[in-house]
């Protein structure tokens, strides 16, 4: 059965200029996405692993190639196109959590919905059931400074679920976090997966993510070294091949 | 994707509300930084009240007060003025790139929120709004209790020179149009002083959001 593609990139490449020197990062990646699946992106720093992320996610554009999301082609998209995309389509999720401080928990998981313009009294109900999913139903109208950084995460992740979007973009999402915590919020991450059928996307080092991913792809020099799916793949540490730092 | 066509309603938007409560608390959670932006202003606009108000008095004096007070004063009224007008200028200049700086802080600081809040699907103009607001806020503050230092303080200085005569000739209408005149001075220099700031913001990446520190 021919799954729908999410993400589609064909021949991707993207030169960043270093004052007068052009640094090649991204060599030509084709990559297919499909709707609803777990997707890890791994390689060791300086792989254009951060680079080709951004290219997904609709926050950078290609020098050559094409980027499709949702099979639109983002480098045709102005930049009030490229904001409801990132509203609409894409939730985000950073090692860094980026959580709004001078707003509460809900009021963080009710902004992206405020920008799509639903109504307020909506907004509110629909964070409420959001926090209660990733369980914090109690931390309603705590902020930022006053969760753990686990907390944080959680609420990080209601508020990229908070417009239904069809992709949810995760950059090093356990980088910030203790084993205990990381593995928690790797197995909510799979729950919103499975349930909400949204397709993640995350850039990582973590290795407790290749037990949850679909497909594990390996990014090494700007190309891709390999693609593995999970039935494929052998996950004891130390029988790993290639390094992932 | 939004439908091109005929938008009657924007697909993406900041109500007003929003914006509002948003600049509020940021201006509360950065108090000390807000504290300078806005005694900046205060300053500024309380000298340029005590001479507003110096020379609403000093009128008012040579308009209707006694005849012993009127000569000694009209005389050195023009050269004042020039002078005086200089020195203002100067200080609300002195001020407004006090307000730049300040701002630009705030934004650097504040990259990640910004690039976050654009990986949310803010609009550049939301961000350029939020800062605007805060100015705006810290300018009218800053120039409501710089106009009541300035013209508190003049009062004061004209009844210990004059004593009881001052009542006599009170210029309260002129005193109130200055009034009026430094709290939209004193507003419009804060807005002015965050046009540049603004614009950097507006320029910002959402990609900002994963910018590590190197």
């Amino acid at each position: 059965m021919l799954k729908e593609s999410i993400v589609r990139t064909i021949g991707l490449q993207k030169t960043y200029m270093l004052g007068k020197v052009p640094l090649q990062v991204l060599k030509g990646i084709d990559l297919e996405i499909h709707r609803g699946e777990y997707i890890s992106i791994m390689g060791p720093s300086g792989s254009g692993k951060t680079t080709l992320f951004n290219m997904i996610g609709g926050l950078d554009k290609p020098t050559e190639g094409k980027v499709y999301i949702d099979e639109v082609d983002i480098a045709q998209l102005d930049a009030y196109e490229l904001a409801w995309l990132r509203c609409r389509k894409i939730g985000y999720i950073f090692q860094t959590f980026n959580l709004i401080p001078v707003m509460t928990a809900m009021e963080n998981i009710t902004l992206p919905m405020i920008f799509g313009g639903l109504g307020n009294d909506e907004a509110m109900e629909k964070a409420r059931d959001l926090l209660e999913l990733v369980g914090l139903g109690e931390r309603l109208h705590h902020k930022p400074f006053e969760l753990s950084g686990g907390q944080q995460q959680r609420v990080a992740i209601a508020r990229a679920l908070a417009n239904d979007p069809a992709i949810v973009l995760a950059d090093e999402p356990t980088g910030n976090l203790d084993l205990k915590t990381g593995k928690e919020i790797i197995q909510l991450l799979k729950k919103m997966n499975r349930e909400k059928q949204v397709s993640i996307i995350t850039a990582t080092h973590d290795l407790k993510m290749l037990d949850v991913s679909d497909r594990v792809i390996w990014i090494r020099d700007g190309l891709i070294e390999r693609i593995e799916d999970r039935a494929n793949l052998d996950i004891k540490i130390g029988e790993m091949d290639g390094e992932v730092v | 994707m939004p439908e091109k066509k005929g938008k009657i309603e924007k697909q993406l938007t900041l109500p007003l509300g929003h914006a509002f409560g948003m600049s509020i608390r940021s201006l509360k959670i950065r108090f000390g930084r807000s504290i300078i932006t806005t005694m900046s202003i205060t300053l500024g606009i309380a000298f340029l009240m005590s001479i507003l108000a110096n020379s609403a008095f000093t009128t008012a004096i040579i308009e209707r007060g006694p005849e012993v007070l009127r000569i000694p004063l009209q005389e050195g009224l023009e050269e004042m003025k020039t002078r005086q007008i200089w020195l203002v200028s100067l200080s609300l200049l002195v001020c407004v790139v006090g307000i730049i700086n300040a701002m630009l802080m705030s934004v650097a600081e504040r990259s990640r929120e910004i690039g976050t809040m654009k990986c949310l699907g803010a609009l550049d103009k939301f961000v350029v709004e939020l800062f605007l607001l805060e100015s705006s806020l810290q300018g009218m503050v800053g120039s409501l209790i710089g106009v009541i230092i300035g013209v508190v303080f003049t009062i004061v200085v004209f009844i210990a020179k004059y004593k009881g005569v001052i009542f006599t000739i009170f210029p309260m209408a002129a005193l109130l149009k200055y009034s009026l005149l430094g709290m939209v001075l004193g507003t419009l220099l804060a807005v002015i002083g965050a046009l540049y700031p603004s614009y950097v913001s507006a320029k910002l990446e959402p990609a900002e959001a994963i910018r590590r520190e190197i």
